[in-house]
């Protein structure tokens, strides 16, 4: 079938001469749905050392022109990391945990709703999708910091929502966005004639979608779906913006408490680096490696 | 005419001047045929020519832009048509198999009747069976489609069609996308069909076929249907220029 092959367009190129590929102007507006995963599985191993010898060997250089020395810059980190780790990057697991969930779940209705047939549901859910995925996270948390009332009212209960909870709805918004343009690319991805053959056999739209069409592209999604989560994660520091005790704000604190020695930034935020990057880094190369399998079964 | 009056001795399939475009582009201009029960008929004719929109126009994948087609004194494009009711009356095969690719070969032809009919499993799945072994393809019960061969999966495609026990069946150049030493296991599998006296509509570019099974052969060109005739008088003494020139360029 579409098996020809096209030297210089899907095999090696027969000449040495440069070969001009055809325009494909589809392609130049699709964007990787796993780019950042696969610029993050891209990092070589040596990274790892790389960046633990910055944690190890600044403060040596550092310490040169100062009192405060290399042992009670590393004593300070050692002293901290427990607690950095237990209550900072754990909450920016449980942050970024609940705002996949919130998002997930209303990315796939917003998806869903994107290629309902009737105009009044899919163009608010195009217009909805587009302004959150085209807003800066931040202001978008600002938005919703300042807009959200502090507590809520219910009979004569009193709930004050947290900060960390405005956090996650705020973070959920472009989550929800991206989410919702997987969902939709991924049923776009299916050949129209399943939809037709459902059809010719009396399927109903609705049967159509859950029986046939979304069990073929669930896989599909599981890639850029992984991706979108490994952004996120790399995105919660922007919770200390808000007041939320997270990873940053909290290696900010404990800064502080060691009496701000301008020593201990490096090595503390290097820290956090690292820690991020240890908790990305395979999910980055699992996503790589399922988009890899997917892509051969189609 | 409605469905309560209409009896088999009049056309199953009845399309009167039926006009169609897609935006400015007009691909059928006036085409009318009537198909009597049991009977199969062969479209021929150039690409482009309007022959795959129309059969898809008689279970209402395409609309139309006037004109009428009814099956079994249904009309098919009447907004108030029960589109359920229609395709079970109609079942089509395509040139692309369209098989659902998670699904086994059994579970493929099971589906649709369990699903939307609402049929007892176990009956469907004899059913099935029996249809499975119609189409010669006893073994394959549960293989993916992407483990059979393009053949064996358009056959499997028509035993999904037929599980909705229809009346009438349409094939859209169903071998058209198979390598030639498949084409004649799914060609032996459509006359076995139309031998048993289904009506069959085909669109086809197997002239030594359509010689072979069809009790008409219609013509089309342009959008509107040039020659039409059983297939003797047809293939042997074509009247209009067109017919010639394309039988002679095909045969």
């Amino acid at each position: 079938m579409a098996n020809k092959t096209i030297p210089g367009v899907n095999a090696r190129p027969t000449t040495d001469l440069p070969v001009l590929l055809p325009l494909n102007p589809r392609a130049m507006m699709i964007t990787d749905p796993v780019g950042f995963s696969r610029w993050v599985s891209s990092f070589p191993l040596w990274v790892w050392p790389a960046l633990t010898a910055i944690i190890v060997l600044w403060p040596v250089t550092a310490f040169a022109q100062s009192n405060y020395t290399y042992t009670q810059a590393m004593a300070a980190l050692v002293k901290w990391l427990p607690f950095l780790m237990k209550s900072g990057f754990f909450f920016n697991v449980i942050i970024s945990l609940m705002t996949m969930l919130f998002g997930t779940v209303s990315g796939v209705v917003l998806g869903l709703m994107q290629i309902s047939p009737n105009r009044f549901i899919s163009l608010p859910a195009k217009i909805i999708t587009q302004t959150f995925r085209n807003s800066p996270w931040l202001v978008l948390l600002f938005i919703v910091l300042l807009a959200l009332p502090f507590e809520f009212q219910i009979g004569s209960t009193i709930i004050t929502v947290p900060d960390w909870f405005k956090a996650v709805f705020g973070l959920s918004l472009p989550i929800m966005a991206n989410i919702a343009e997987v969902v939709r690319g991924a049923i776009l991805s299916v050949h129209n004639g399943q939809w037709e053959a459902a059809e010719s056999l009396a399927y109903t739209r609705q049967q159509t979608l859950w029986r046939i069409i979304l069990p073929q592209c669930f896989k599909r999604m599981i890639p850029p779906w992984m991706n979108w989560y490994a952004i996120l994660t790399m995105a919660t520091p922007l919770c200390s913006l808000l007041g939320v005790e997270e990873l940053i704000t909290l290696s900010r604190q404990a800064i502080e408490a060691e009496d701000n020695h301008p020593e201990l930034l490096v090595p503390f935020y290097t820290f956090a680096l690292l820690i991020f990057f240890a908790y990305c880094y395979p999910i980055a190369r699992f996503t790589i490696a399922l988009e890899k399998k997917f892509t051969v079964k189609l | 005419m409605n469905t309560e009056n209409w009896t088999p001795d009049q056309p199953i399939v009845s399309i009167k001047e039926v006009h169609k475009s897609f935006g400015d582009l007009e691909v059928l201009k006036g085409v009318s045929l009537d198909i009597m029960k049991g009977e199969v008929i062969c479209i021929i004719g150039p690409s482009g020519s309007g022959k795959s929109t129309l059969i898809r126009c008689v279970n209402a994948l395409n609309d139309i832009q006037s004109g009428s087609i009814q099956v079994e004194g249904q009309e098919v494009h009447d907004p108030r048509l029960d589109k359920l009711a229609l395709r079970q009356k109609v079942g089509m095969v395509f040139q692309q198999y369209n098989l659902f690719p998670h699904k086994t070969a059994l579970e493929n032809i099971m589906m649709a009747p369990v699903l939307v009919l609402k049929e007892d499993k176990d009956e469907v799945e004899k059913r099935a069976r029996a249809l499975i072994a119609k189409v010669r393809l006893e073994g394959k019960e549960s293989s993916y489609p992407g483990e059979l061969s393009g053949g064996q999966q358009q056959r499997v495609a028509i035993a999904r069609s037929l599980a909705m026990q229809p009346d009438v069946m349409l094939f859209d150049e169903v071998t058209a996308a198979l390598d030639p030493e498949t084409v004649k296991e799914v060609l032996v599998t459509i006359k076995d069909l139309a031998q048993e006296g289904m009506t069959c509509i085909l669109v086809t570019h197997e002239m030594g076929f359509a010689r072979e099974i069809a009790d008409h052969i219609y013509f089309t060109d342009r959008g509107v249907i040039v020659e039409h005739g059983p297939p003797d008088t047809f293939f042997d003494k074509a009247q209009d220029p067109r017919t010639k020139e394309f039988l002679s360029q095909i045969l």
